[in-house]
């Protein structure tokens, strides 16, 4: 029996009116994710790669199309709390602890206690950052404190996981490194994953899915399935393979006008 | 205490010119005085030394200079004068179980600060109040907040005296809830205006991850907005209890009051009293800085609680 695709675009546009006119952040976007992918969105600025990402989470409200996640609409599947989102910027409390600010969506949606405390040592051992509970967030590194807000995202039971470009404002070193960690990540968890970036190799490395997009209007121009493994060591990414993918992606970026 | 030694040196710098200006303050008193016991003064009489500065006769009868620093009534007092007479009104009849005489300034203290604290904690729910109903309310916002600036145009002094006849019109016995209002008057707009930024500070990305946890509107106040303008209240709750102190003192000025600080300031007025009102305003500015220092702790601690940099 096929399973029913986790989130599902048909003709999905967003129009937004402002005083020059009315901005096309999607149009006719279609696109269909199994449960378990981990796909990418790429594109440069303007692209609605982001705009998409808000749509999936009833965070924007399309104009005109479909959308489905999880058979439901976005905002259906919000209040059943379908899915943890990360943000660009980490935006931990800076008045709760590492465990603090892992706690708060699991206070809003009322777990017991003792659940909790369990949950908040689950995924920070996931996230490596066991022995930190007790620190607060300025007591972390950048990098850390973005692992600390995968961790609040991962804290409850969504079995999908949407990121906004959640590495854009790390060092490539730390980027690396949590790459390769969010990859081991998604191989215990089997979530899907949403993941919005402007790295190539980033894209490339950690999808299973690479959704190519172009701005004015913004729109699709290439979906690529990845060739490659599953388990995939950092060194991949000088394998011909991999460049063969990058090489895709850019055609794609350059099919869309998006060097304009 | 490494910041102990600036405040000192401002603190003592202070008393230097206040030392100095003390000369040519009082120095007509005391050439008056002089000239009376018979002593010889240039130029003589009181109605030609008008026309000459205060200067000129400090340098044309230096030996008299050092009277001016020992005035009864003088137009400046010394700062050892003040303080003398700051004991006396206080310490010393503290030591002599009189604390709580009308003469002593530790019950005139007493009447402000209740009404202080009334007038702060009123002032303080109001402007807390309308700070929620301004986030929360397009209406409030537009509606509230320009009264809110408004209502602070107008001088207090003018305002007192009627909310006093109203309430006393309205068969309210005693001054204390009239003062209490007019406190609050005056104290409300800084909470007000600093709650108001406080609440709103938390970025949209904050609110948009409560709303990807579907938080109801209670859960968005308590876990994300209140903690996040507590910075911001408790820099205006220190600006509010100055203000509402102040608005104790002028509720108490043009009413006619017996107790109070701002009673013995115009008490001291009426009867010619420099040193008594020089005292009233000290006990009053001591007043002020200890509840301004007692609200810096108590800001210490709770920031510190939630993760503030020691």
């Amino acid at each position: 029996m096929a399973q029913d695709p986790v989130i599902q675009a048909q003709n999905l546009s967003l129009t937004f009116q402002t005083n020059d006119g009315p901005v096309h952040a999607l149009k006719d976007v279609d696109l269909t994710i199994e449960k378990g992918e981990f796909v990418s969105f790429i594109g440069p600025s303007g692209c609605g790669k982001t705009t998409f990402l808000r749509c999936i989470a009833a965070l924007e409200k399309p104009t005109a199309g479909n959308l489905m996640v999880n058979g439901l609409t976005p905002d259906e599947a919000r209040r059943k709390r379908a899915y943890g989102y990360v943000f660009q910027s980490a935006g931990l409390y800076p008045w709760r602890t590492i465990g603090g600010n892992i706690r708060l969506p699991l206070e809003i949606m009322g777990y017991a206690k003792s659940d909790m405390a369990d949950r908040v040592q689950h995924v920070l051992k996931l996230v490596e950052l066991d022995g930190f509970e007790k620190k607060f967030p300025w007591q972390l590194s950048g990098g850390m404190q973005q692992r600390a807000s995968i961790a609040r995202a991962l804290a409850f039971d969504a079995d999908i996981l949407l990121m906004d470009e959640p590495f854009g404002a790390l060092d490539e070193i730390v980027r690396d490194h949590l790459n390769e960690q969010l990859l081991k990540l998604w191989a215990k968890t089997g979530k899907t994953v949403g993941f919005v970036t402007h790295s190539i190799p980033e894209a490339v490395y950690l999808s299973t899915k690479i959704v190519v997009m172009s701005p004015r209007p913004g729109r699709i121009t290439d979906v690529i399935e990845s060739t490659l493994p599953r388990e995939r060591p950092l060194d991949l990414r000088e394998t011909p393979e991999f460049l063969a993918l990058s090489h895709r992606v850019r055609e794609g970026l350059r099919a869309g006008h998006s060097y304009d | 205490m490494r910041n102990l030694l600036p405040i000192l040196t401002v603190l003592g710098g202070l008393v230097l010119i206040w030392y100095l200006a003390v000369a040519p303050m009082n120095i007509r008193t005391a050439l008056d005085q002089a000239e009376r016991a018979g002593a010889t003064i240039l130029p003589e009489g009181s109605v030609e030394r008008r026309s000459v500065s205060a200067l000129r006769l400090m340098a044309d009868n230096p030996w008299h200079i050092r009277a001016a620093y020992g005035l009864d009534r003088p137009r400046l007092p010394t700062p050892m004068q003040v303080g003398q007479e700051f004991w006396k009104t206080t310490g010393d009849m503290a030591l002599k179980g009189r604390a709580f005489s009308n003469r002593s300034l530790i019950y005139h203290a007493w009447i402000t600060l209740q009404s202080t604290l009334w007038g702060f904690a009123l002032g303080t729910a109001v402007g807390i109040l309308g700070a929620v109903a301004i986030v929360y309310s397009r209406v409030a916002d537009m509606s509230l907040m320009p009264w809110g600036i408004i209502s602070q145009t107008i001088p207090i002094v003018a305002l007192a005296p009627m909310i006093i006849v109203v309430s006393s019109q309205l068969g309210i016995e005693g001054r204390g809830v009239p003062k209490a209002i007019i406190s609050a008057y005056l104290c409300f707009f800084p909470v007000l205006v600093g709650m108001v930024k406080g609440l709103r500070a938390p970025e949209a990305s904050q609110l948009d991850l409560l709303k990807t946890y579907d938080a109801n509107g209670w859960q968005s106040f308590f876990k994300l907005r209140l903690p996040a303008s507590l910075p911001f209240l408790f820099t205006s709750l220190k600006i509010g209890i100055a203000a509402a102190l102040v608005g104790t003192i002028v509720g108490e000025l043009p009413t006619g009051a017996v107790s109070g600080l701002g009673a013995r300031i115009l008490i001291g007025d009426q009867f010619g009293a420099p040193l008594a009102i020089w005292s009233a305003l000290f006990a009053a500015a001591i007043l002020a800085g200890l509840l301004v220092t007692l609200l810096d702790l108590t800001q210490r601690v709770a920031l510190g609680r939630m993760g503030g940099r020691t």
